[in-house]
């Protein structure tokens, strides 16, 4: 493929798409705007045709992996088909032209459904109540610690300065912790998977504001002692936080809150098939038990008597955590969501965990029979699993990251690299419910095949991608001389 | 099944490969009496696109058929048809974050452009992939500022009251949490602005950084150069906040005073994004080159492959959560990547001719209605400051009830500034380059006959 030009590089003076915006105006219409305030010189945007646009944009498409063209075996990012029909389903007019602060005369068809959003997520997580407004999973986090400050505050408990999080966990935990104020210890994970449950015990005391995990573990397996863990933690007086992030894995078989779990945030753009779009946006709702109610973070949407919905703010609710953001979250990836728990229904929920789990089950065994080696051999996997490379990288040279650009020549994406921390040249794999098995044995095939180049040709591995747009990337160069923006 | 692709044979022949019975022998390790069976019987049956389509049709035809005249934060403008149906290709809806850069040319360059031409924008030297929103936005340039400013240990910040509320409150609900201050900086009620004399009270003191917004809320352009010199001459840093439609006609942060704005933030939405409710939005972010290590979010910077042919990559990952855990400089993961997108295409179709257009077509249209309005007896404008595409007017009547009748008429005539503001007769009105002049007229019948029932 050929280097692509930047639209900047494409510009000449005086072109223009002249039909997308209003003509001039006459100077004399800006009269009331001080000539102080005024820009000396019009932007330097690109000066280019409608069509040049349009080509500029569909041919950077092109060198995009995307789910719609590749298997995205992402672990912990379930990468599932984006329903086509939920798009066209937010970007009706009546949605994509509703202002934020129109009036509620003006909004019960939106409000609609996010009521009854709010209602279905309650549902599947055994949650006693569910606010939209976080924007992202990340922010889901912050909002739920800052529910958990809100509450040993509230309580005038005033000593809780830590918050707990296994080894494996996901690098915004510990970050988000940090954001809401708190120091972070970090627990120790056994060997097969679980918990190091006597550590736990230890680190727990007065000084716990609660625990932040996952279950399934980004370790790809269910953490067999959750309820000790959650009594444990309960004991001391903290709450217990649950990471949405492998939802996917239980959809339909166990509730986070039938496991103990006080808060929770849900990645709508993993579990509820809503698109990643290169990096954004989610949205990551929270859900909470009943003691956390009071601080669930706004708006809301709620019904009165007459069945008119109306927005639940802090007017009323002033215990809240209060906004996230100017205005109620992502509400066109809700919109999205909402389409998805629809179109799934009951039946579809419940069948989201059990597939996505014998999808990973049977891709295990595949990748075990080829020659792959799992990380925790002895345990069911989740919706995902581990491998470790670590044989391979050392007595062949050739890393998890080799292998993760060898999959690209093979037009498969590579998988989660290198996390959680505590595997060694490990890929973690999650290949969801919605790939044939066709597509999960095309998968093992590729892997195969790179397993055998790694052993007869390994320095071929190890320059790996060949047949990308560009080979691997000097990234020191891209650290040191820092070049963020383009220059003629 | 929608979705599921498994035939029968499939499962069993997956099963066999297992060594499983059942799908139901794979959550053998979940402890049987936590199993969640039965308990989703509350939820509706599955439903056919067909189906959830024509339901969700009903739900978005009961809130349309407004003439819409509501700003404050986001705005109505005319997206080119291209914008969407480019973001929305597959290619770039359906792709992941752009961790395996040889996977992801199109997206990282589509970044590195957007980065350009926020910069272009806001004449500063560095922009990020884009966070949030502009509000939770402004939480980061909160937080960065205190990390950035080597002259201050403060932990409060001075915030303006003509700052959006909105933007106030978000930023206020994410910063108390690691005991951060915002302290208000009062506004002159006859003009509207935030005047130095304002700022009288605080000189000498140890702030991090002075908020300056322009436009502020109330649509009134403040004076940037003297208040932003006034804050460098009080060793705190300056954060911009500013609408990116305006900035085609304003002059950019980077060029605000002496020695301009330190970090800027804003709404992307009016480059591209529709109203949507509000959101998915994006906020772009900006800094001066010396500050980009403080940055919070995802940045790309332009590099060579291993056969020294242009690439761009994710760079300075090491201020990352994924990276540096509790280190970080943020917990932010995401960035709002598609409508980031939408606004690069958007940005290249208008080019800085369209850019210009549209904003004084904003700033024409709304001087038209409250010109409109303002000839109706009783109605004025509350401040004199000059504007760009908001104003506030003061009604005869309270707002709260003089809204709720033009929204029976389906006009929707703005935002009551009784609750933030004490102003219980004061709505804030916008109009854009969507607005033509029969709607301008509609309106002001409407709050004529209004007024006079």
């Amino acid at each position: 493929m050929s280097e692509t030009q930047l639209i900047f590089q494409l510009s000449q003076p005086g072109r223009s798409a002249v039909s997308q915006a209003p003509k001039a105006l006459a100077d004399d219409k800006l009269s009331a705007i001080p000539a102080h305030l005024r820009r000396k010189q019009k932007p330097a945007l690109p000066e280019v045709s409608e069509m040049q646009v349009v080509r500029h944009y569909t041919n950077l498409s092109s060198k995009n992996f995307a789910i719609d063209k590749q298997f995205y075996p992402l672990g912990s990012c379930t990468m599932k088909y984006n329903p086509r029909g939920a798009n066209r389903a937010a970007m009706l007019p009546g949605f994509l032209n509703r202002h934020p602060l129109a009036p509620e005369t003006h909004s019960q068809g939106f409000l609609s459904c996010m009521f009854e959003l709010q209602n279905f997520l309650k549902e599947v997580t055994g949650m006693k109540g569910v606010s939209l407004a976080p924007m992202a999973g990340a922010q889901g986090e912050f909002a739920g610690v800052a529910m958990i400050r809100a509450y040993h505050e509230a309580r005038g408990d005033e000593g809780r300065t830590e918050i707990l999080i296994p080894e494996a966990a996901h690098g915004t935990n510990p970050a988000t912790a940090v954001m809401c104020g708190y120091k972070v210890r970090e627990v120790p994970v056994g060997k097969d998977g679980d918990v190091d449950l006597e550590a736990l015990k230890a680190a727990c005391g007065p000084q716990t504001a609660g625990l932040m995990m996952t279950n399934p573990s980004t370790c790809g397996v269910f953490e067999r002692q959750i309820e000790a863990i959650a009594k444990t933690v309960h004991e001391a007086g903290g709450l217990l936080y649950y990471d949405g992030a492998n939802l996917n894995a239980i959809l339909g078989k166990v509730r986070p809150g039938d496991m103990g779990f006080d808060v929770i945030h849900m990645n709508l753009h993993k579990t509820f098939a809503t698109p990643h779009g290169g990096g954004g946006p989610g949205a990551g709702p929270v859900g909470v038990s009943e003691r956390l109610l009071p601080y669930l973070p706004t708006p809301m949407a709620g019904q009165r008597d007459d069945g008119s919905y109306h927005w639940i703010d802090t007017d009323t609710l002033n215990t809240s955590i209060g906004h996230l953001s100017a205005f109620m979250g992502n509400a066109g990836v809700l919109l999205r969501a909402y389409y998805y728990a629809r179109s799934l229904g009951r039946e579809g929920m419940i069948r989201v965990g059990e597939f996505s789990t014998l999808a990973a089950n049977y891709l295990l065994k595949r990748l075990e029979a080829v020659g792959c080696t799992a990380a925790y051999p002895d345990r069911r996997a989740s919706h995902e699993f581990i491998l470790t490379f670590a044989k391979e990288a050392k007595e062949l040279g050739v890393t998890a990251m080799d292998i993760a650009k060898r999959l690209l020549d093979y037009n498969q994406h590579a998988p989660t690299t290198y996390f959680p921390l505590l595997v060694p040249e490990c890929f973690l794999i999650e290949p969801t419910e919605t790939e044939s098995k066709e597509a999960l044995d095309e998968f093992v095939d590729a892997m195969a095949a790179i397993l055998e180049e790694a052993r007869t040709q390994p320095d071929m591995v190890k320059e790996a991608p060949f047949t990308q747009p560009v080979r691997r990337l000097d990234d020191v160069k891209a650290a040191r001389e820092l070049d963020l923006a383009w220059t003629e | 099944m929608p979705y599921i692709p498994h035939t029968p044979d499939d499962v069993r022949a997956m099963l066999d490969a297992i060594g499983a019975d059942s799908i139901e022998a794979l959550f053998d390790e979940i402890p049987a009496h936590l199993k969640a069976a039965g308990k989703l019987d509350a939820l509706p049956e599955g439903l056919s696109e067909m189906e959830v389509t024509r339901l969700m049709n009903e739900r978005a035809a009961m809130d349309a058929g407004a003439v819409s005249f509501i700003g404050a934060g986001a705005y109505q403008h005319h997206i080119p048809a291209a914008v969407w149906e480019i973001a929305t290709r597959g290619e770039f809806y359906t792709a992941y974050t752009p961790y395996q850069a040889e996977a992801s040319q199109g997206t990282l360059q589509v970044i590195y452009e957007f980065q350009t031409l926020m910069t272009r924008l806001t004449g500063m030297e560095v922009s990020n992939a884009s966070v949030y929103d502009g509000a939770s936005g402004l939480s980061e340039a909160v937080l960065m500022a205190l990390r950035a400013n080597r002259k201050s240990k403060s932990r409060k910040v001075l915030v303006p009251t003509a700052l959006n509320p909105r933007y106030t409150a978000a930023t206020q609900a994410i910063v108390e949490n690691q005991d951060v201050a915002l302290d208000s900086v009062a506004f002159d009620p006859a003009s509207g602005q935030t005047p130095l004399d304002a700022l009288k009270p605080f000189e000498g003191q140890d702030y991090a950084a002075l908020v300056i917004s322009q436009p502020n809320f109330f649509g009134s352009l403040e004076e940037v150069d003297a208040l932003t010199d006034w804050a460098h001459a009080n060793n705190m840093l300056v954060i911009g906040v500013v609408n990116p439609t305006s900035l085609a006609l304003l002059t950019p942060p980077g060029e605000w005073g002496a020695e301009g704005a330190d970090i800027v933030v804003g709404e992307g939405q009016p480059l591209g994004v529709p109203l949507s409710s509000g959101g998915p939005y994006f906020g772009f972010m900006c800094c001066k080159q010396k500050y980009v290590r403080q940055m919070p979010g995802r940045i790309i910077g332009r590099t060579v492959d291993m056969e020294g042919k242009q690439g761009f990559a994710l760079t300075l990952q090491a201020r990352e959560q994924h990276i540096r855990r509790s280190k970080a400089t943020s917990n932010i993961c995401t960035n709002q990547g598609l409508a980031m997108t939408a606004s690069t295409i958007y940005c290249s179709l208008l080019g800085p001719d369209g850019l210009t257009n549209v904003a004084a077509h904003c700033h024409a249209n709304t001087q038209s209605l409250a010109d409109k309005l303002t000839a109706i007896a009783g109605v004025e404008r509350a401040f004199s400051a000059p504007t760009f595409h908001e104003v506030v007017l003061t009604l005869p009547k309270p707002a709260a009830e003089v809204l709720a009748a033009l929204a029976v008429k389906d006009v929707l005539g703005g935002v009551s500034l009784a609750t933030d503001y004490d102003m219980p007769n004061a709505v804030l009105i916008n109009a854009t380059e969507v607005h033509s002049e029969s709607d301008l007229d509609l309106f002001a019948v409407a709050l004529k006959e209004v007024l006079a029932a």
